[in-house]
């Protein structure tokens, strides 16, 4: 099974192109396709996992080149898992966007929505760090199709905030990789660990450079404070599985961060120092303390929830921030956490909106199913800002034990706490405005009010119940999911196998043949 | 040789800086173009700026210049350029339906109604 690692990016590049031109005006078959495809890709994810699952590192070198010259693709603990927790999710949103039918609002929803996948996995998955910007850039041009999809004014403004923003981190990305090129010649991301090494420390000033640049360029993805302002717009105006989704976007940005950040430019390297240790925690706890704000301060549902998202990025990065085994655990456990949890409240926010003239945060006629709804809203806030029983307690908890050595303890500890209880009080204060407080008055302006009247699907409902299902499995399997992703830190922590397995793997190149070229 | 290579991309990035951060999109856009000119020009200078060399290595040549910076030149092209035509799209689709070309949000939110847009 040595192509098995290729799969995850090759099998959405293929359903894609075949749904565009064979299933162009079916949405049936488009639909039957693109499940197949995602169901498919757990079952890889799921071989691919389990084969990383031992410390296995698996290499797959594209056109059989050896590596720091031809591209290559590996899979590791980390690689694998979050290879693992795309597949599952992008499983759950799809199910979703069939049962509300958001996928008949606009055209190649399918086909665009297997192409992010492609971009992310392939990002998850790839060893060099062009092939990474690449990769980067797949899943982004899909994602701009993505979010204008169904078209509307207020849509398309934030998708062109987004797309601008979006554009700006790419042109960075490309003067880091060029500058890291120019210092050290390679951009295999294993050779660049060992040639970044060995970089004396009077001549850094390129590399440093570089390093800042590119940890800019991950904070964007990652929206982290202050890099984070395309995110509240365009996650609240995009469809509503898509904004789900893009949940596991803002990870791409945390794993860019800390396959980069322990590989290439680890906290020990003498040219490094202050980049992680002063400023990576301070944005962190900006973050936190910024998002958690503005759940509290926002009117809208929609935007409460990216906000929460912000928040939730910047307690992944505090526990990133520590570069330690047990932050790293923490971080893992979180990054799930969060991912899941995000994507559940996405989804019963559009439940929400199904039923409502508007996602404002007033009282207005009841909604649709409200009893159902609210409490999913329930459970998925509780989840989001770390209450038990929910995984996001269990994931709070890590983290505090974890930033317990560090220099940031005191402002760590008052952060997350003083954030955790700001983001309750915005929470219950929406979702007893929303679900409570209803009125049978109509809004005014409002000209269907009766339109609004027909619940969601049931298939819309098993979605999010499905993600909830997970936090909950989440939750129950803590010990050896952390137990896991504990294996993964030690992993990252020693990178010397995953140096030697990409670099003495021969290839094409490694024994020229005389003659040959 | 070094210093006018330099100085472009200088200027073109300073130029581009100053109109991404302008208020409205074609300015902005415009700035991205010139952005990205000034980072496919530092890209190609990443390998070392050689004149005359061929971009081979065979034995018993010396001069050379490097070509994967030509390689990832290409990359970066084709992909500014597709990008800036997704965004020139997406942002006259903002105009036409909007009221203004501004990149930024309205000063005071009104309450949208995606549900209403969907239906029209």
């Amino acid at each position: 099974m040595m192509h098995l690692i290729i799969l995850p990016v090759i099998l959405p590049a293929m359903v894609a192109p075949f749904i565009v031109l064979a299933a162009r005006y079916h949405i049936t078959i488009q639909r039957v396709f693109s499940l197949v495809g995602v169901l498919a890709q757990i079952a890889v994810a799921l071989g691919l996992a389990i084969q990383a699952a031992d410390g296995t590192i698996t290499l797959y070198q594209l056109g059989d080149w050896a590596a720091p010259f031809g591209i290559v693709l590996v899979a590791d603990r980390l690689s694998t898992m979050m290879v693992l927790l795309t597949a599952v999710l992008a499983l759950f949103v799809l199910l979703y966007a069939i049962g509300s039918k958001w996928d008949e609002r606009g055209r190649h929803f399918h086909a665009l929505y297997q192409f992010q996948l492609m971009g992310i996995m392939g990002a998850f998955l790839t060893g060099d760090i062009f092939n990474l910007f690449v990769f980067f850039e797949v899943l982004l041009i899909a994602s701009y199709g993505l979010m204008i999809h169904a078209g509307g004014n207020a849509r398309l403004r934030a998708g062109t905030q987004y797309v601008l923003f979006n554009l700006i981190g790419s042109t960075l990305f490309l003067f880091a990789l060029g500058a890291i090129y120019a210092e050290t010649g390679t951009l295999n991301m294993a050779d660049l660990a060992q040639r970044v090494a060995m970089i004396d420390v009077g001549e850094t000033v390129g590399i440093r450079v570089a390093a800042v640049l590119l940890l800019l360029v991950f904070a964007i993805k990652a929206a982290i404070v202050p890099l984070h302002f395309w995110l509240p717009s365009s996650y609240a105006e995009a469809p509503a599985p898509v904004a789900a989704l893009f949940a596991i976007m803002t990870k791409v940005g945390a794993y860019s961060i800390i396959r980069v950040y322990t590989l290439i430019f680890p906290p020990q390297l003498e040219a490094m120092t202050g980049l992680h240790g002063t400023w990576l925690p301070v944005a962190a706890l900006v973050s936190v303390t910024v998002g958690m704000v503005g759940v509290l301060a926002t009117r809208r549902l929609d935007r409460l929830v990216a906000f929460s998202v912000i928040g939730s990025m910047g307690m992944v990065m505090i526990a990133v921030s520590l570069f330690t085994p047990l932050g790293m655990t923490a971080a893992l456990y979180y990054i799930v956490h969060s991912t899941l949890s995000a994507a559940a409240l996405f989804l019963i926010v559009d439940l929400v909106r199904a039923s409502r003239a508007n996602l404002d945060l007033t009282p207005q006629p009841p909604v649709a199913g409200a009893a159902l709804t609210a409490g999913l809203f329930f459970a998925g806030a509780i989840a989001m800002v770390g209450l038990p029983p929910l995984s996001g307690f269990v994931g709070k908890l890590l983290i505090l034990d974890a930033t317990w050595d560090s220099p940031w303890r005191v402002w760590a500890w008052a952060l997350i706490l003083g954030s955790s209880l700001i983001a309750i009080v915005g929470f219950s204060r929406a979702g007893s405005v929303v679900f409570w407080k209803a009125t049978s008055t109509p809004v005014p302006g409002d000209e269907h009010p009766a339109q609004h009247a027909d619940a969601p699907s049931a298939l819309s409902y098993v979605a999010v119940a499905g993600l909830l299902a997970l936090l909950v499995l989440h939750t129950v399997l803590a010990g050896p999911i952390t137990a896991y992703t504990g294996a993964i830190a030690q992993q990252l922590f020693a990178p010397d196998p995953y140096i030697s397995k990409v670099l003495d793997t021969p290839g094409k190149l490694s024994e020229p043949v005389k003659g040959e070229y | 040789m070094e210093f006018l290579v330099a100085s472009a991309i200088g200027l073109l990035t300073a130029a581009g800086l100053y109109l991404t951060l302008r208020l409205r999109t074609f300015p902005v856009i415009v700035g991205i173009s010139l952005l990205t000119y000034a980072v496919n020009v530092f890209l190609f200078a990443s390998g070392r700026l050689v004149v005359g060399a061929p971009p081979i290595l065979i034995d018993g040549t010396t001069a050379y210049t490097d070509p994967l910076p030509q390689a990832l030149v290409l990359t970066a092209i084709v992909i500014s350029f597709g990008m800036t035509a997704v965004v020139v799209m997406i942002a006259l689709g903002a105009y036409l339906g909007g009221t203004d070309d501004r990149v930024d949000d309205p000063a005071t939110t009104p309450t949208e109604n995606p549900k209403a847009e969907d239906r029209a």
